[in-house]
């Protein structure tokens, strides 16, 4: 039925307001901390992918289950 | 599991069948029985069972055999390059500075002491990953680790990877009386113990997703970029110029993105296997 589609896309919009809040506030994070301490730029700059990377992959399994809903439908 | 696929495979034929915008998205994201060389004709592949599964050859199998003989290959000759002497030359040098990259960035600060029997296993998970998302940038061929049976069976990979580096380390009934933190009241033991047990089994299963769901976004975000030129049909002179710039600006992100989807693949396991190592953490 067609509710499954919007279902789909109201679920991807919120996943996405979720993981594209939560990156944001990482990355503020990092870069008010790459700015307080320059010398440590790199290991910032590096945990914050891994930890961005994290974030995403939530964000990912949400869109997945959107993508189940659209095809199932 | 093999529900899961024979469902794919009918959602596959279902997709071939009809015409709608997202069937043809869905048409070339999936794994398919033929390898097609668009307007140069199409080359089937053979279909084979054993007992009843179907093993059949299909697009995604065939590619993974392709960038594992191409690893091996490169591998052969830059192994054969440190014969003569410990200083490469040529190509050794640019994986000399990755081989270098995984074992001082990735391993040894998450492993510590003793990782030296881990690292075959990352760099053949951080090469394979790379390659073969790179792989899947090329026309005519197809990302093998877009699809989730391939993902789901690097994540066992690691999976197997992290309860033997325990065992090993800690001894059998070891590893897991190391699970649970010393010290705890006996009611909390009772949530903790389940859902130490549950973290085993839901870490490689975020690998896998995380893996799968990224390489298949970038490619399904760029199919609906240059379909909604054929969508358009009658203002296509104006959508084409922002759509190809807009697909190329997301290409561009998807190299970006392999590479770092390889680069936490990697870490997170060598993570997980530092945590089941050192459990004194």
């Amino acid at each position: 039925m067609d509710l499954a589609w919007l279902g789909a896309g109201i679920g991807a919009g919120i996943v996405l307001i979720g993981a594209g809040l939560g990156i944001g506030k990482l990355a503020a994070s990092a870069m008010e901390a790459m700015g307080r301490q320059p010398e440590a730029a790199g290991t910032i700059r590096t945990n914050m992918i891994i930890a961005a990377a994290l974030i995403e992959g939530l964000g990912f399994f949400g869109l997945v289950i959107c993508i189940l809903l659209a095809i199932k439908a | 599991m093999i529900e899961i696929i024979q469902d794919t495979v009918t959602v596959a034929d279902t997709v071939h069948k009809s015409e709608s915008g997202s069937a043809w998205i869905l048409h070339h994201v999936m794994d398919s029985h033929k390898i097609n060389f668009e307007p140069f004709g199409s080359f089937n592949l053979p279909h084979l069972s054993l007992f009843g599964i179907d093993i059949s050859i299909t697009k995604d199998i065939f590619f993974s055999w392709i960038v594992a003989a191409l690893l091996i290959v490169l591998m052969i000759i830059v192994a054969k390059n440190y014969k003569k002497s410990l200083i490469p030359k040529g190509i050794a040098n640019l994986f000399e500075i990755i081989i270098i990259f995984v074992r001082d960035e990735i391993v040894k600060p998450t492993i510590g002491k003793g990782y030296e029997p881990y690292m075959p296993l990352h760099l053949s998970l951080f090469f394979f990953i790379t390659l073969a998302g790179l792989f899947g940038l090329l026309p005519y061929s197809t990302t093998v680790t877009g699809n989730i049976a391939v993902t789901a069976a690097l994540a066992g990979i690691s999976f197997f990877a992290i309860q033997i580096g325990g065992i090993k380390s800690n001894g059998f009934l070891g590893y897991f009386k190391g699970l649970v933190p010393s010290g705890m009241p006996a009611l909390l033991l009772i949530i903790i113990i389940p859902l130490e047990i549950l973290g085993l089994f839901t870490k490689p299963f975020a690998l896998c997703m995380r893996l799968f769901a990224n390489m298949i976004a970038g490619h399904v975000v760029v199919l609906s970029l240059i379909g909604l030129i054929f969508l358009l049909k009658t203002v296509w002179f104006a959508v084409s110029p922002i759509s190809v710039g807009f697909a190329i600006f997301i290409y561009l992100l998807e190299l970006l993105v392999i590479i770092i989807q390889a680069y936490i693949f990697t870490i997170l396991t060598s993570l997980f296997i530092g945590m089941a190592v050192h459990q004194e953490h």
